[in-house]
């Protein structure tokens, strides 16, 4: 990290005060300040960073919320909100000068309207809370990052997390439908509610995968659908990338937009089928895991089609899941991709680029060069679907230098993904981790106006400073307007 | 009638964007002019007509991808899409029925800027969930960009989504980059006949509920089912409840009789084939029932998006104190309703009953005269307006794109 917030001295000289005045606000254990309670708070699943928080604060009422950030920008006094801490890009990394604001208590669930195919929960409830809430009657929440068992809607909302369906589904961005949010001076605003679209601007949608930079989200409504009738796999190995990557562009071309599909290389394969035994084909140099899902004779229909697509790319082989079961153990080396990694290396080093699809067998070329020039190996998993690529960078970092070689192999990945038309981030979030890549697709002028959004909701930038944004810049700063005095354009304009 | 600039390239809005800031004076940006009397009437020293800066520039159909100036008529692109078996999946509205415009007016620009999306809204998401990415000049006259070319995107701040829907009020769209979806193979529509609106929504929310995949759940009652095309409807001499099934023609007889089963306890169902069921969907899509001839014009026609178990609740309790003619879509979550011209259109009557429902009230049709005087977007508490004219001013500060266009003083 090149840009090291400065410590705020004066702010750390007045903490005995300041944990004083949160614990008026949020009494007993609701305020945490000894070192030993606050150690479980110093990082997120981006753990090479760490930070002890000055106090960590976990509110339960939308008051107390309030009244804590009212209390933070009248003092002037950083704050970083956390979901469940399972950032991979370090969104939730505490400052020192900074309250670490924990929402976990607000887990309830608050209503479940099927009706209206929607429920009502708080952030602190956890991804696969809300579909076990649903599901006796049929219904799930779509958005299914892996961290799902353990990761909260509110985080879901504040990163705008992903999964292995939403190149059918959507992300959160697209599910959920309201939130009530709570300003940094203390003010609550309601976004949305049981309602489609917003009858403003929408802010709602830049609340989601805002990052925690915005606001405190204290209550959000999602959009609750109805589990399809049948969903079945087929795996498919190939002999190259090429031919894998060739089979994708056929599906969609088929007009057929499935409800996952993934693909592997080989490095992958291999860890995973060591781990896990879900049968991978250990000869193919890609693997893919295409789904189906929905009425059973659509399925039928559906899969036998992909099938004869696969074929006709030069599949090596292709099985179709034949139970439920058999679709579960096809999934199971999936979602295992990443512990099976980190079985044969460790430490490995997660990146989260998106790409134009049909660039993945050049990326994946030039990704295997820089894997030989850095002497690091390299495991992909990728959302093949909507071009999400998830390179695992494997390294040792007891090994000294290491650490650092897999981060400047990684920023390249990232680099090399925007090369070619991607982006930084497709789903993990900017966070510290990928900040300083951001004048990479933007223009200073692109982040400049990004900010001043941000100047729109917090003008003393107390909210998650030193995330997302690789230079700060103080608002009346950005504010400020260059007049171009006396061009007149109307000799150069056409007119009529 | 106000100078009009007609750019050709992002540099010249750039510089008549300064320009204007620098004077002090005001522009009103238009495309195709087909949404122009939607919002409150402004008074602006210009207008910024964008329809020159037109063409689409890229377009990849394996990678459901399509960029385009901002200009580029909507009409271009779907039949650009159309060849490839593609379409913007969202199904833009168009407005010209409503407004008195020509059928197929509008550009991609000024489809986004409005962000009305069509019946299929309710499962393939709106027009702010199909804007990857754009380029833009803010009202600070300074060229910038968000988002990309990929779906999954979360770098930076999504300000496509605030793009979509804010009427050319934050920044002049200059490119856009949206994702397209397969044209389904082939659609079918059950129909139900005779039911009530409570009934109907509870039917739609059944139909909604099922694993039968519905893509569009609208209900028309008697008098407005006598104005739609095609036989089946116009003809029914009831009201008409409309469930649409898209997708493979392999899967989807299995799939109506699937759902004619499921809602046989609401009434007999029948369902119309491919080519009446697109004619019914454009119609709903259009509201044409409420399409702007005649003397209809000065009837005012409302948009309110509501929880969809709260467009039945609007309709009792607006059938006990106005002559209302109403269309539901989106499973009774997005209610047109025409009322009879007044002086405030109705306003302070459909907020009223909308207020215990939740959901926001959009005057799309009035004259001119009644826009002035009512709020044409939704009226918005304190907290919220401030935050919106904070983000108004963050992109421009001096209101020159739009002024008022939305709320006075925004």
């Amino acid at each position: 990290m090149s840009l090291k917030l400065p410590t705020d001295e004066s702010t750390l000289a007045r903490r005995d005060e300041i944990v004083a005045m949160l614990r008026s606000i949020v009494p007993g254990e609701g305020v945490i300040a000894t070192e030993a309670e606050m150690r479980p708070y110093e990082c997120d699943g981006l753990t090479a960073y760490r930070q002890l928080p000055m106090v960590v604060v976990l509110p339960d009422t939308t008051e107390q919320v309030s009244r804590v950030l009212s209390l933070c920008h009248r003092e002037g006094i950083k704050v970083v909100p956390r979901g469940a801490g399972t950032s991979l890009s370090g969104g939730a990394l505490p400052l020192a000068d900074g309250v670490l604001l924990g929402m976990a208590k607000f887990n309830r669930i608050r209503e479940i309207d099927f009706a209206n195919r929607v429920a009502v929960v708080e952030p602190g409830v956890t991804n696969l809370a809300v579909t076990q809430a649903v599901e006796h009657a049929g219904f799930y929440y779509a958005p299914d990052p892996s961290s799902q068992i353990a990761c909260t809607i509110g985080g879901n909302l504040a990163e705008n997390a992903g999964g292995v369906h939403c190149l059918k589904y959507g992300t959160t961005t697209n599910n959920v439908l309201g939130c009530e949010l709570v300003l940094i001076d203390g003010e609550v605003v309601r976004l949305g509610g049981k309602h489609l679209d917003a009858g403003g601007y929408d802010l709602l949608g830049i609340v989601t995968g805002s990052e925690g930079l915005l606001g405190v989200v204290t209550e959000i409504t999602v959009r609750i659908l109805q589990r399809a009738e049948c969903a079945r796999a087929v795996l498919v190995g190939f002999p190259s990338s090429e031919s894998a990557g060739e089979c994708v562009s056929r599906i969609i071309s088929a007009g057929i937009i499935p409800a996952g599909m993934e693909m592997m290389d080989r490095p992958a394969i291999h860890a995973v089928e060591e781990f896990v035994h879900a049968g991978y084909p250990l000869d193919a140099e890609a693997l893919l895991i295409v789904e189906a899902d929905g009425p059973e004779a659509e399925v039928d229909y559906l899969v036998g089609r992909i099938e004869s697509i696969a074929m006709s790319c030069g599949a090596g082989t292709c099985r179709i899941s034949r139970s439920e079961q058999e679709r579960l153990l096809f999934w199971a080396g999936r979602k295992a991709a990443f512990p099976a990694v980190g079985r044969i290396s460790p430490d490995y080093y997660c990146m989260d680029g998106t790409i134009p699809r049909a660039r993945l067998p050049q990326v994946l070329a030039r990704m295997r060069e820089m894997s030989e020039q850095h002497g690091l190996a390299v495991a992909n998993v990728f959302h093949a679907g909507d071009g999400n690529l998830h390179p695992l960078i494997l390294y040792d970092a007891n090994k000294p230098g290491e650490l650092e070689k897999a981060e400047t192999f990684g920023a390249e990945i990232l680099k090399l993904c925007v090369d070619v038309g991607g982006v930084l981030t497709g789903e993990h979030g900017v966070g510290v981790e990928k900040r300083d890549l951001m004048p990479t697709m933007f223009s200073e002028a692109d982040l400049a106006q990004q900010q001043r959004l941000k100047c729109a909701f917090d003008s003393k930038g107390l909210l998650n400073p030193g995330k997302v944004f690789p230079t700060l810049h103080r608002c009346a700063e950005l504010g400020r307007l260059h007049v171009h005095a006396g061009q007149v354009p109307f000799p150069h304009l056409e007119r009529f | 009638m106000n100078d009009v600039i007609t750019p050709k390239d992002t540099k010249s809005v750039e510089r008549t964007v300064q320009w204007a800031i620098a004077e002090g004076k005001t522009l009103e940006l238009v495309g195709a002019g087909s949404r122009r009397t939607v919002g409150r009437p402004t008074q602006t020293d210009l207008t910024l007509d964008l329809h020159a800066l037109a063409g689409v520039t890229l377009y990849e159909p394996d990678e459901l991808v399509l960029s385009a100036r901002a200009g580029t008529p909507l009409a271009e692109i779907e039949a650009l899409l159309a060849e490839k078996a593609q379409q913007l999946a969202f199904e833009p509205m168009d407005c010209g029925s409503i407004l008195g415009g020509m059928a197929g007016g509008g550009t991609i620009g000024g489809t986004l800027a409005a962000s009305f999306s069509g019946p299929r809204r309710l499962k393939a998401g709106a027009a702010r969930d199909h804007l990857l990415g754009f380029h833009a000049v803010s009202g600070r006259g300074e060229v910038f960009k968000s988002g990309g070319r990929v779906v999954k995107n979360v770098t930076g701040y999504d300000l496509s989504k605030l793009m979509a829907g804010s009427w050319g009020t934050l920044a002049v769209l200059t490119d856009v980059t949206l994702k397209t979806l397969p044209r389904p193979e082939t659609e079918e529509t059950v129909l139900l006949r005779g039911l009530d609106p409570a009934k109907a929504v509870a039917a739609m929310a059944a139909a909604m509920a099922s694993p039968d995949d519905v893509s569009g759940a609208a209900h028309l009652p008697a008098q407005v089912a006598a104005l739609m095309p095609g036989a089946e409807i116009a003809g029914a001499g009831a009201a008409v409840t409309a469930l649409r099934l898209e997708g493979f023609a392999a899967s989807l007889p299995h799939r109506k009789s699937m759902l004619q089963a499921r809602l046989r306890s609401f009434a007999a169902a029948s369902a119309v084939g491919p080519a009446a069921s697109r004619r019914l969907w454009q119609a709903v899509r259009d509201v044409t029932p409420f399409a702007a001839t005649g003397n209809e014009v000065e009837r005012p026609l409302w948009r309110i998006s509501t929880a969809p178990s709260c467009g039945a609740r609007l309709a009792e309790s607006m059938a006990n104190e106005a002559d209302a003619d109403m269309i539901f879509d989106w499973a009774g979550g997005l209610v047109w309703l025409r009322l009879e011209p007044s002086a405030d259109a109705g306003a302070a009557l459909v907020r009223r009953l909308l207020a215990p429902l939740g959901g926001h009230a959009t005057l799309v049709r009035a004259p001119a005269s009644v826009r002035a005087a009512v709020d044409v977007f939704p009226p918005q508490d304190a907290a919220l307006l401030a935050l919106t004219k904070r983000v108004k001013e963050s992109f421009d500060p001096k209101g020159v794109l739009n002024p008022g266009r939305m709320w006075a003083g925004v």
